[in-house]
């Protein structure tokens, strides 16, 4: 049984795609950069392509680490769900593949000012 | 001839059995089943509830003049500290962000514990069990009480004490105290006794009260350290309960020992991560600080907590499954959780603020193999944008882990560098996750989490994301409540009081 209980249970999920009004949810994080104390959370409508989340919000909120201007956006590198994928820049998050609610986190090899080796 | 008979008076043991034991009625017009429904879905196998023992045998009569006795001493005491400015003997105000936290976090806590109790006495059909239930019940919310009325005091003069209510239910940080409520409340009897009554109240309560209370009387809050007072003798009696429930549980079947031991892990790592927050106002919040995280750690967990597994061995319990990552995290939870804090604060109710160089080294000599290498660069830094006049703001909120609903601050057990990521699928929707501990609890009961309600993405659902709309819901103004402790109001009421107080300015 998915849960203890004294008859059939079934939960209601609170935060379905369909809550969000028209939008989804997105979380972004970048690797070693841990002045950031959690992925972001961002909401943007599912038509929002990579190359606006990318120059509009993520630019912005990476801003306070001392790598953010070195960022060469051509080659950071992706992953999707902890596996590494290729976004395309030109396209919508629905198109890209990106659902409600998935992790996208950005690699950039090189850059670490406030990070120490592990 | 009349003879005087002198009249008998009751032994203790008598009292007792006549006033607890004999009050247990056998159930004639319906079955018992029926008197009492929620017993045995949990699996828990009972043949003898007279083998409940209560080492206490305290009875009502007498509870009640006990307690009425300590709530005499404590309104005196709190009269007392009303009266001669007790608000300004503090060490220093940024003391009051711990006592904020507290009201906020712990003694709604407090109020939840007084409705699960008051729930499984009338739940569990064994008669002592339902007797101390019912007392417990009552103590909790007398611990509820003193606690807001001690600290209404301090709400006459600072800011962030007016909406604690609000700020349990709606705020984000509280959350984690709230959700561990909220799940043991819906959770069987059994199950309540052993995340309340033993997690709760025997694993993790020095680590939880003795912090705070030691803190307080460390800073100057008389206020503070007579509540802590007045509830340490029921906290005896708590933990008592709850040892007491455990083994009761284990001797009573040996097929009740997997399921015991699957709650233990469970409502240890659920406690552990309240406990993220005690970490956090021991290492970064009491001007006077009594001893670290990683110290309180090792007396009351490590010595503590090593002994009463050592004891429960044998009854086959081992140590719970998240002990070894949780050993892992005390170096590291109170930074990564302060750094949150700090560049979150304009949604808290409560002020944080850059750590000084005196407590930067202080943070380093009780963390030398972590605080220099991995937390000192990130608080220079935001020194740096702090004194350029751009003080670090993260708007881009947090991702929360579904099962604590903790913001994502920690990093993989074995790499300080990497924040940990967790995730899941469960019917068709995606679930994230801080530890692999909350996801083992997720996985286990996926339909009991995918309903919980989660702050930062409910910002969006319900408010569109806006965040002046959000914090009106929470009760928190801004500019007052919220942000650096530099340059707020509490500082500078603090500070001018004080000063009249203390000099003829």
């Amino acid at each position: 049984m998915t849960v203890t209980a004294i008859k059939e249970y079934v939960g209601v999920p609170r935060d379905r795609v369909e809550n969000f009004n028209g939008k989804q949810l997105v979380y972004v994080s970048w690797d070693h950069h841990l002045l950031f104390a959690a992925p972001f959370l961002l909401c943007l409508p599912p038509q929002t392509s990579f190359r606006e989340l990318v120059e509009g919000p993520l630019s912005a909120l990476v801003q306070p680490d001392p790598d953010a201007a070195a960022i060469d956006w051509t080659k950071v590198e992706w992953l999707k769900s902890n596996q590494p994928w290729t976004p395309d820049f030109d396209r919508s998050l629905v198109d890209n593949g990106i659902g409600h609610k998935d992790q996208i986190r950005m690699r950039t090899p090189g850059l670490a000012s406030l990070s120490a080796a592990a | 001839m009349d003879m005087k008979v002198a009249k008998k008076k009751l032994g203790l043991k008598e009292k007792y059995r006549l006033m607890t034991r004999d009050l247990g009625w056998e159930p004639t017009y319906r079955a018992k089943d029926e008197v009492f429904p929620y017993v045995n879905y949990e699996g828990i196998k009972v043949h003898d509830w007279d083998k409940w023992e209560d080492p206490f045998r305290l009875t009502m009569d007498s509870y009640w003049k006990y307690q009425a006795e300590k709530e005499r001493k404590f309104y005196a005491i709190i009269d007392a500290h009303a009266q001669n400015n007790g608000h300004l003997n503090i060490t220093d105000a940024r003391y009051l962000s711990a006592l904020k936290i507290f009201l906020q976090a712990i003694s709604p806590g407090e109020y939840a514990a007084h409705k699960g109790f008051a729930r499984v006495g009338r739940e569990f059909p064994g008669v002592g069990t339902q007797v101390a239930c019912q007392m417990q019940a009552i103590d909790e919310i007398r611990h509820a009480q003193t606690q807001i009325h001690a600290l209404s005091n301090y709400n006459k003069y600072y800011d962030g004490f007016h909406a604690f209510a609000d700020a349990r239910d709606r705020i984000w940080y509280t959350s984690v105290a709230r959700s561990f409520f909220d799940d043991a409340m819906s959770a069987g009897p059994f199950e309540f006794m052993i995340a309340i009554g033993f997690s709760f109240e025997y694993v993790l309560t020095n680590l939880l009260f003795v912090p705070f209370m030691s803190g307080a009387a460390y800073n100057g809050d008389m206020a503070t350290v007579t509540f802590g007072f007045s509830a340490q003798s029921d906290e005896a009696r708590h933990m008592t309960l709850g040892l007491e429930c455990i083994k009761f549980m284990l001797e009573q079947d040996p097929d009740n020992l997997p399921i015991v031991q699957g709650w233990l892990d469970k409502w240890f790592w659920r406690g552990f991560r309240v406990l993220g927050l005690v970490s956090t106002m021991m290492d970064y919040m009491l001007p006077k600080r009594v001893m670290s995280w990683r110290e309180a750690w090792e007396i009351y967990g490590v010595e503590n907590g090593g002994a009463l597994f050592k004891d429960l061995a044998r009854y086959g319990i081992r140590p719970p499954k998240g002990w070894d990552d949780a050993e892992k995290a005390i170096d590291h939870m109170s930074h990564q959780f302060m750094l949150g804090l700090y560049q979150w604060s304009f949604g808290t109710s409560f002020h944080s603020w850059i750590p000084s160089d005196e407590d930067m080294d202080w943070l380093s000599a009780k963390y030398p193999t972590t605080f220099d290498k991995y937390y000192r660069p990130r608080w220079d830094h935001i020194r740096k944008l702090a004194a350029a006049g751009t003080p670090f703001k993260n708007f881009g909120l947090a991702k929360l882990c579904q099962t604590c609903q903790l913001p994502v601050v920690f990093t993989e057990p074995d790499d300080a560098t990497m924040s940990c990521h967790r995730e899941t699928e469960y019917k068709g929707e995606k679930y994230h996750f801080c530890s692999d501990g909350c996801q083992h609890i997720f996985d286990n009961e996926p339909e009991k989490y995918v309903q919980a309600w989660l702050p930062m993405p409910s910002l969006f659902q319900e408010l569109n994301g806006d965040i002046g709309a959000w914090m009106n819901w929470v009760g928190l103004r801004d500019g007052e409540d919220n942000g650096d402790f530099v340059g707020s109001r509490d500082q500078r009421n603090f500070d001018q009081w004080r000063g009249m107080a203390t000099s003829n300015l």
